[in-house]
């Protein structure tokens, strides 16, 4: 939970998501201040990436409120929410295809950020020289390999001006060296003051950002806290790896 | 010689490289666990074991016979024979069909549907059902089943425990003691990591389609797992500054 000074930006209360009879989301709370990075771990099946999809306004959820900035969006789509600042990279990078690189930033600032065409173009420009992108600014996107469309995610996102960020699993499939350089272009965002909401499998390079981390299992927050302390915590380990110590 | 030999395997699934670069030996009789979060890359080396996917670089050794040109179904005739994760049973055909089928392309020897029904007692009463409509652990035991009718050297599991309640996982871990107990080497995919380490002699954590830790499974404690498991053993990568 954000510090008790701290004004939560993003909150989500009491969020229950269901797909039939399956239970995703189970009685979910959450809240963050604008300037926090928080890291969201868990194994396969938590319920992480729909967690993130109810914040953005991808699912809406089958019980609950989200606010954000103070305003009830939890019937705003996915678009409005992008256009108060509230912004998610996907799990599996899907960009235009038959359109350039930058063409798929600009998009992202003329529609995600809703910018007149010169100010879009200055945006994109701007997400691009951030993600390292210039040089590959004119290829078709779909010629891309996995770094540059991860980094392309990223810069499609960055051009929406996002107050906060929801990434997910953007590490995933990259080289040692890649993570790095990813993990150094979200420290930058964090300079920039841009809040952050990290899932990441990858745990080392996620800790190198997070100040805050939350473990989720079975549709449930089962840990919140510093990073470190919710690593070791028994109940997360025990969620990873089954039964109780050797 | 190893019965089981994977040298510097490198498998991609397009533009991800799921495994890159294990390797590692197995003996004959031995049980080694593979453990890993989510896409460490286990499954995909199982199933590179069995040809399932074919690497993009190094090879699999199966009694010191380079597997690399070998189909998957004649690795089964070879030895090798795959649980794979979500059983994959014909789901329109009966206990007793599913189990002869794991005998078309195996070798010869002493599994029949009997000892099949032997070994999982609950089957019996199913023989003649579709798999289709049994339980988790009637299905898991039909996957195990119909692997051991190839009389495989090798039985590579997949996640035999997911989905299954936790007394039908020690239904299945009980008999898979009766296959370790007999000899049978196995290579065992396993979230459970105290499961994974009560039936393992060896056991590697992968991450993110390597070797991160390797060694007995007697000697290995839950922490070096779990910091291996993690990463956290590890320096930060990169060296993008701050």
């Amino acid at each position: 939970m954000p510090h008790p000074q701290q004004q939560a930006v993003l909150t989500a209360a009491g969020i229950h998501k269901r797909f039939g009879a399956l239970v995703v989301l189970d009685a979910v709370d959450f809240a963050m201040a604008a300037d926090e990075a928080v890291g969201i771990v868990g194994p396969n099946g938590a319920g992480k990436t729909t967690l993130l999809s109810v914040l953005s306004g991808a699912f809406p959820p089958t019980a609950g409120t989200v606010s954000f900035k103070g305003g009830d969006v939890t019937s705003l789509p996915a678009t409005q929410r992008c256009r108060l600042g509230l912004v998610r990279t996907h799990q599996v990078p899907k960009p235009f295809s038959g359109m350039t690189t930058f063409e798929n930033v600009f998009v992202a600032a003329s529609h995600g950020a809703g910018l007149g065409r010169d100010e879009a173009y200055e945006e994109a420009l701007g997400s691009l020289k951030l993600c390292g992108m210039l040089g590959v600014a004119n290829r078709r996107a779909e010629t891309l390999g996995l770094l540059d469309r991860k980094r392309l995610e990223l810069a499609r996102a960055l051009a929406a001006r996002p107050t906060l960020l929801l990434l997910d699993e953007i590490g995933g499939g990259l080289t040692d060296g890649e993570a790095g350089e990813l993990v150094g272009t979200i420290k930058e965002l964090r300079r920039r003051k841009i809040g952050i909401v990290w899932i990441e499998h990858i745990v080392h390079i996620l800790l190198q950002v997070a100040e805050r981390l939350i473990c989720m299992d079975a549709g449930k927050i089962i840990a919140d806290g510093e990073p470190q302390a919710v690593m070791a915590d028994p109940e997360v380990v025990r969620a990873y790896l089954g039964g109780g110590p050797k | 010689m190893s019965l089981l030999s994977v040298e510097n395997l490198v498998v991609r699934h397009g533009l991800l490289q799921a495994v890159r670069g294990v390797s590692f030996t197995v003996q004959r009789g031995e049980t080694l666990a593979l453990v890993g979060a989510n896409g460490a890359g286990k499954t995909t080396l199982l199933r590179a074991i069995a040809g399932a996917h074919q690497p993009a670089a190094g090879r699999v050794l199966l009694n010191g016979a380079d597997l690399s040109s070998v189909p998957s179904h004649k690795r089964v005739g070879m030895g090798i024979a795959l649980v794979p994760e979500g059983r994959k049973l014909f789901v329109q055909m009966t206990v007793e069909e599913n189990l002869l089928l794991g005998k078309t392309a195996g070798r010869a020897g002493d599994w029949s549907v009997s000892k099949v029904l032997e070994m999982f007692p609950n089957l019996k009463p199913r023989r003649h059902a579709k798999t289709g409509h049994l339980s988790g652990g009637e299905q898991q035991a039909t996957a195990i089943g119909r692997a051991l009718m190839s009389n495989p050297d090798v039985l590579l599991l997949d996640e035999v425990s997911l989905g299954l309640s936790p007394l039908i996982v020690d239904r299945v871990y009980a008999a898979l003691q009766g296959l370790i107990a007999s000899g049978t080497t196995i290579v065992l995919v396993e979230q459970d990591l105290n499961r994974a380490l009560s039936v393992s002699d060896r056991v590697i954590c992968m991450l993110e389609g390597r070797v991160a830790l390797e060694g007995p499974s007697n000697a290995v404690s839950r922490d070096d797992v779990t910091k291996a498991y993690f990463g956290l053993h590890r320096k930060s990568p990169g060296s993008v500054p701050a």
